[in-house]
This record gives structure tokens, sequence and C-alpha cells, in this order.
């Protein structure tokens, strides 16, 4: 299989070679951040493109289809369009916090991004707490969110703001329980050990049903963190107009709007980094043939299938159910995920403890 | 029937005494200017349980200062209606907790349907500032921070220091131009109240001055998804009034095409209501199978939205010669369809905790604020005209009244399911036995009502259409009132809302389905 690490270490040796040790460092910093945001625009070019398409699938439509062949410019187009529309400022807003908002959202949603094991060796952020840094860079995104409606001078984006600032707040609980249900069964919080850990079987295999009830509420605490239907209360068009966002414009609503596509691509990418063994391929103990032909399969390919596949399930929920409500959406998580989380962990450890993992 | 005209002094006991043997719903408060006479008002009551009706008038010689007691602590809904009497013909209804105007600006000068209102752009020009509510007052005591206008403390009336919400004019969820403000404690409101008059088109002022058949234009235009059943009424009531016999074939075709409104309207409802709790898909669904009947509408009136198909005699074009099999198709899809609106929305858990037990009225309630239309039979009170009052075939063919019983937003939404159904069915009875004949009968160029006063109604989409229309004889009406299907729904958004939170204000709004142009006439 393809190692990047190969590569990375070639082009590491090489800026070695022409420039002193620091400058070398400094140039790499730039060129992996430049990377990450290249993929991250690449990306949320193709999330908008999908979700476009799968909802009209879903609603017996075409979606755009006038802009290039099938519509396939048209994300372009309307990329084009955010860019050159004025960003308007807001009378008696709180101008510093306006403006910061939507760039706090954005950097802790790059900032989780570049954690994401995309290939061995594909990787920006690697270290021993890995997991433990996506939930603290995850969670200051809310601090945008809750900047973005108190500063708007806007009722509907305070409201919206408050309603984030509970939901994700309270969601953010059962994201972390099940991340630690994973913690408890691989032994590592280092995301290139979890995903070598599962070579041999993911783990919604090897940690069978604590695993599987884990990855349900990681799904459903997941849609929740990407403030999407069901749980699409903060910018509920129907109430609330936008929510958090309705003062933004331009590229300033387009960032929100950029990242809560690539939320919802890295709340997917943990998912399958954690639970489907990310870019490992999927293996069956005894089938050496099967698994060789697997191998084959560059490991990209696995964590972008898997990944999309998740995406498509949350794609798939956000366009067929209607809105809750802010009582039940809370009620939702401290009444039944919670609890049902605390005892899923307690069922994963005691199975570790007994050895009763695959 | 001919107003039973009451002094003054007796109109109070009068009215409670109505109230006490049963005359419990209040259909319509018609305001009156009789020129030398004095202005005064029209009551229109029914007795819910035995259907008898009764038409109360009242004069009010004095027309500088008229003032008549006022009944909405009889009747809920009157609050609204004489505010909406106040506003055209500044008749001060004694006792009334909140006279204010409900659709003028609160800057207005002059009362637009009295018959000695002066026109003239000079007294009312286009105002372009916005206008201040009359319950907010700026409290000066701050002054040195006028500068800083954001410390200017306000007050208000009606709401005192509470966190005020704005919803509307232009909100996504209030499907039209109506405006709520909103008093909130966290999520949940403690008062609405509600400002009408953005779309308002003086309708029935312009209609004084218009021949009958141009009348006819400005039904389609008022509740724009009872289109058909709006000018049907208009027609009956100036049919009536000529004593006008129309051909069997007319009352088949005016029977179908308003079953097909109906359907559409209950169509368009079930896809705003899933739009508006987040269900997007069901939108779509609901819109494409409306297209089906648009195009059927298309193909006979020429007009999708706004027909203009009755006139009075008749209708305006004969039905196409596929007419019949294109319905009966469409109704053998409509019926597969519906299992999938269930499937995708109905059933749903979320939409069932969305709506069941919120936004409820009692049945009691749902009388005295006059709520019609599937509001009120999904509280139980059978308020269907089309059975109280049969008209054109509805007392021949079979078709059952779908009632609920708790009112809630859930049994709402059911109503109109199964209406659909309901619907279907009379379709189905009427399609394969359209009688040959003439499709109108002929009329005078010119129509005049001979002197009295005629009143007609349907079942809209979403309620009782009433018309009241009162001639002097001329070619022109001296009044005509439109009963609004919409008005005392919004009325009793303020009961049905106690305790709800904003996102119920949401499902309340869209289930109780009024539309605003039908509202604001």
């Amino acid at each position: 299989m393809l190692d990047f690490n190969t590569i990375t270490t070639a082009i590491d040796q090489y800026l070695h070679s022409i420039m002193p040790a620091q400058a070398a460092i400094v140039t790499e910093c730039i060129l992996v951040a430049l990377c990450a945001v290249l993929a991250y625009v690449a990306f949320a070019i193709v999330m908008i493109f999908m979700e476009r398409k799968v909802c009209a699938a879903f609603q017996c439509r075409l979606g755009p289809m006038r802009v290039g062949p099938w519509g396939l410019l048209q994300v372009f187009a309307d990329v084009f369009k955010m860019l050159i529309k004025e960003i308007i400022s807001i009378d008696r807003s709180d101008k510093v916090l306006y403006n910061l908002a939507p760039y706090l959202v954005v950097m802790s949603s790059v900032l989780t991004f570049s954690c994401l094991p995309f290939a061995d060796g594909l990787q920006v952020l690697d270290f021993n707490i890995g997991v433990f840094f996506i939930m603290a860079a995850s969670s200051f995104g809310v601090l945008g969110i809750l900047l973005a409606g108190w500063s708007s001078n806007n009722k509907y984006s305070m409201i919206g703001a408050v309603r984030s600032g509970a939901q994700m707040i309270s969601y953010e609980l059962s994201i972390g329980l099940c991340i630690l249900v994973i913690v408890v069964l691989s032994g590592t919080m280092q995301i290139s050990e979890l995903v070598e850990a599962q070579r041999d079987g993911w783990f919604i295999f090897k940690g069978h049903i604590p695993a599987f009830i884990a990855f349900i509420i990681y799904l459903i605490a997941g849609n929740a963190e990407t403030n999407r239907a069901p749980f699409d209360l903060p910018e509920a068009e129907s109430e609330l107009t936008a929510g958090f966002h309705t003062e933004y414009s331009g590229m300033h609503f387009g960032f929100f709007y950029v990242a809560e596509f690539m939320n919802l691509f890295i709340v997917a990418g943990i998912a399958s980094t954690l639970f489907f063994g990310g870019w490992a391929p999927l293996h069956i103990a005894g089938f050496d043939m099967f698994n060789d032909i697997m191998n084959y399969i560059p490991g990209s390919i696995w964590f972008l299938g898997k990944t999309f596949f998740v995406i498509w399930l949350l794609m798939w929920v956000r366009w067929t159910f209607p809105r809750m409500r802010i009582d039940q959406v809370v009620s939702l998580e401290w009444k039944y995920l919670l609890p049902i989380g605390l005892v899923n962990l307690l069922i994963m450890t005691i199975c570790v403890v007994m050895g009763w993992t695959f | 029937m001919s107003p039973e005209f009451i002094e003054l002094e007796i109109l109070r006991p009068r009215m409670e005494e109505l109230h006490r043997n049963g005359m419990d719903f209040l259909r319509d408060i018609i305001g009156m200017d009789w020129g030398e006479e004095g202005l005064g008002a029209i009551y229109a009551l029914e007795n819910s349980s035995t259907h008898e009706n009764i038409q109360i008038a009242v004069r009010c010689t004095d027309r500088e200062k008229p003032q008549i007691p006022s009944v909405c602590d009889l009747w809920s809904v009157a609050e609204f209606y004489e505010r909406e009497v106040y506003d055209f013909f500044g008749i001060v209804f004694t006792g009334h907790p909140d006279m204010r105007r409900l659709y003028l600006r609160n800057d207005w000068i002059g009362y637009p349907l009295r018959k000695d209102y002066d026109e003239s752009e000079a007294i009312n020009p286009i105002r372009m500032e916005s206008e201040v509510p009359e319950d907010l007052q700026r409290q000066s005591e701050i002054e040195e921070d006028a500068a800083r206008e954001l410390f200017v403390k306000q007050t208000n009336k009606i709401f005192g220091d509470q966190y005020i919400i704005n919803i509307g004019p232009q909100h996504p969820a209030t499907h039209g131009v109506l405006r709520f403000r909103l008093a909130l404690d966290g999520e949940e409101i403690r008062k609405i109240d509600v400002h009408c008059g953005y779309i308002h088109r003086g309708i029935e002022k312009l209609s004084e001055k218009l021949t009958y058949p141009q009348i006819l234009a400005f039904t389609d235009r008022l509740d724009y998804l009872s289109a058909h059943q709006n000018r049907h009424a208009l027609c009956m009531c100036i049919e009536k009034a000529i004593g006008l016999d129309i051909t069997d074939r007319t009352q088949y075709i005016r029977t179908i095409m308003d079953e097909l409104q109906r359907i559409d309207s209950h169509l368009l409802f079930l896809s705003c209501a899933a739009m508006d709790l987040g269900a997007i898909t069901t939108f779509i669904y609901g819109f494409r199978d409306r297209e089906k009947i648009l195009d059927i509408f298309e193909e006979v009136t020429g007009g999708r939205l706004i027909q203009n198909y009755n006139i009075i005699g008749g209708v305006q074009a004969d039905i196409t010669p596929d007419f019949a099999n294109k319905v009966k198709e469409y109704c053998k899809y409509q019926k597969e369809k519906i299992k999938e609106y269930n499937d995708v929305f109905t059933y749903n858990t979320i939409t069932r905790k969305r709506m069941i037990g919120v936004g409820k009225i009692s049945r009691e309630d749902a009388i005295s604020y006059g709520c019609t239309g599937g509001t009120g039979r999904a509280a139980g009170w059978a308020c269907d005209v089309r059975k109280r009052h049969p008209y054109a075939l509805y007392d021949k063919v079979d078709f059952k009244e779908i009632l609920y019983t708790n009112g809630d937003c859930y049994d709402r939404y059911l109503v109109r399911l199964d209406e659909i159904m309901e619907s279907i069915h009379i379709i189905e009875q009427l399609i394969d036995n359209i009688p040959d004949g003439d499709y109108k009968v002929k009329t005078k160029p010119i129509i005049r009502i001979p002197e009295g006063r005629y009143s007609a109604s349907v079942e809209g989409s979403r309620g009782e259409f009433g018309v009241f229309i009162e001639s002097h004889g001329d070619k022109s009406p001296y009044r005509i009132k439109f009963r609004p299907m919409g008005l005392p729904l919004v009325a009793a958004m303020h009961k049905i809302l106690k305790g709800a939170k904003v996102a119920d204000l949401i499902a309340i709004g869209a289930t109780l389905d009024y539309v605003i142009p039908d509202i604001d006439r």
C-alpha cells in the first residue's frame, strides 16, 4: 500500500539539504498549512455539490444542471459570487467581535480538519492526545457562533446563538463519551495508533455491541454538533430567518456556510476513523486472498469512501426529518443519550476487562 | 334574510339573551354607513347546534362620536371584528379592551369606508417614515444619553418591559405579510400582538364603485387558495338576489372545481406545514402533486392560481373534452401519494412530538373565536357549511364531515389530510355524471340587484367564506362585505399560544393555515 511517509520524509530531507534547519521547519509549516487550507476548500466544494445532488435525488429533482455538465460548475459560480459580494457592517454591532466570529468558527473547523488521517502518513497533526485535541479544537467553534449572535445586535441572532450554545455544549458530552468508549477499547488516544489498531478489524466489529451503540449515539450527537436537521434550530430558517448568521453577508456568511459543511465532513471523518478503521482496509481474519486484494485499494480511497458513506447517512437524515424543538433537543441529550452513553461506557469497560472483545 | 333592527339601548340585553339561547357563533360584524340614518353594525349570528341564523342590526345616529356597546365578552372574535369596524367606520365600541386600528396605520386620518370619506391624497399622503407603534413610549429622563439612542429606555403600554421580538411582515413562517410582536421569556411566549393590513387593498371600498361583474375579479385575489369557492360564493349571492336559476351542468362543474381547489389548498397546507417544521422533502412532494391540479386548472380555465372561472349565471368556459379523464387519473394518482406523505411525515416521531398536544383549542373556544374550517373541525365543532347549509350539489353527494376532538396541531393537520380523501370521494361521485346542457345562463348586460340585503356563504378551503351585499337597486353594491376565513384564526392566536414556545408559534401558524390577503382583503 502507498505509504505517504516516504514522500513526506523525502520532502523533509530535501528542504533540510537546501536551507538551515529552522528555515526548513518554517517552510514546511507554511506548505502544510497551505495544503490543509486548500484541501479544506476543495472538500467544501465537493460537499456542497454532493449535498445539492443528494437532496435533489431525495426530492425527485435534478438539482443544479445548467452551469457546466450536470451542474458541476455551479458551486464554483456560487463561491465566486460569494467572494465578490459586499461584507455589510451592521449599525450598533460590536464591530470587533462581529468580524472575529466567522474566523473563529472556520479556525476551529480547520484545526479539527487537520487531525483527520487521510491515508497512512497523510495527516497534519498527530500526537499522543490526538482525540483529546479534536474535542478541544472542535468545541471552540461554538464560541464563534455565540459571539456572532451576541455581536450582531439582532434578536433572531441572539436566540439562535443561545440555542446553539445550549445544544452544542450538551451534545459535546455525548461525543466525548462515545470517543471514550473507543479509547477504552483501543487503549490509545493517538489517531495514527487508533487506525493502526484497526488493521486486523474495525472497532465497530471488535467492540461489537457497545461500539455499535456508541456509533449510533455518535451519529446523533455529531449531527447535532453540525447544526443540521433535525437539530438545525440555531438557524431554523422558518423561525429565526437564519439564526446566528442572519446579519452576515458575503464571505463572512460564506465562512459559516463552509464551516457547517466541513464540520459535517469532520464529524463523518472522525466517525470513520473511530469506528470504521480510517484508512485501514477491510480485513477479515483468515481470508488472506481477500485481504490482499483489499490492500491494493489505496488508504485515501478507503478513508474517503467511508467518510462519504457516513456523510450520506447524515444527509439522508437531514432531508427526511423535520426540525425538533429546543426543549426536545436538550431533553433527548440529557435524559436519553447521556445516560445510555454512560452505561455503554461501563459495558465497554467490562468487556475490555473481561476480554470479551474480538 | 333581512336583519332585525333594534335600538342601541337594548343591544346589550338582546345580545346577552341570544348568547344564552345558544347563538354562540358570531359569524361576522358588518360595519355600515347608512348616510343620514347614521352609522351602524350588523351582527350575523348562528346557533352552532341547530344552525339557525339571525342578523341583528343596530344604528347610531351620532356621526361625530358614534358609540356602540362591545360584545367581545360574549364572543371572543368580536374583539377583532370590532377593531375592524372601528378602523373603517370610526365606531367606538364601549367596553372594548383594546380599541386600536386593526389594518390602517395609527396616523391615518379619517375612516375610509364611510360614505363621506375624503380620498384626496393631501389628507393621507404616502408616508415615507415608518410607523411608530402607539404603545411605544420613549422615556425622556435619560436625556443626556439621547445622542446614543441605544440607551434611551423604551417602555411599552401593551408589553411592559418584556423582551419583545418582531416576527414579520417579511418572515418565512408567516406565509405572507402578517406581523406578530411577541413578548418572550426565554423561548416561551408570554404575549402576542397581531398587526394586520400590510396587504390591505380596500377591496370592499373599491367594490362600491364597480359593477357586479367587475367585482368578481376581486374574489380570486382574497384567499388565492380558495379562488373558486370565493367566486362561487359571490356568484351564488348575486344569482340568489336577481333570482337567476343556473343549469345542472354548471352546478356539477362548480362543485368539482371547488373540491379540486380544496385539494390544491390542502396540499399546499401540507407542504408548507412540513416546510415550517423543517421537513423540506415533504414540501417538494406536496408541490409536485399540487402541480397536477394546477395543470388541470390551466387547461380548463386558462389560469393556474387566479382562474376567474365562475361568472354570474355559470362559468366562463365549458370544460375541455378530456377533463373527466384527467381528473379521474389525478384522483387515482393522489390516493396513492397520500401514503407517501404519511410515511415520510405524518407518522414521523419528530412530527408527532412537534404537533401532538401543541396549540390546543377547545371546542367552546373554537366556536367563540369563530374558527371555522379545519381548525374548528379539529376541535370537534361540526362547522362545515357544506353540511350546515348545503349549496350547489353538496346535498346530493355522499361525504363525511371529518371531525377530530383534540384541537391540537396534529389534529388540524390530520383533518386536512383526510379532507383530501373526502374531496376525491366527492369528485369521483360527480365526474362521470356531468349532465349535458349549457354551462352558463345568459344574463342582462347590466346587472342590477333589487334593493335589499343578501348573503351567501360557502365552505372555503380554510373555513366559512361569506358574502354580504346591501343593494340600493344600483348596478353596484351599496356595501359589500366578505367574511374572512383567516381573521378569526389570527384572533384566536393569543389564546392558542398560551405557554407555547417560539418554535410552537411556527407549528401553530402553519396548521391554522391562514392566508393573509384573505385577512386583509
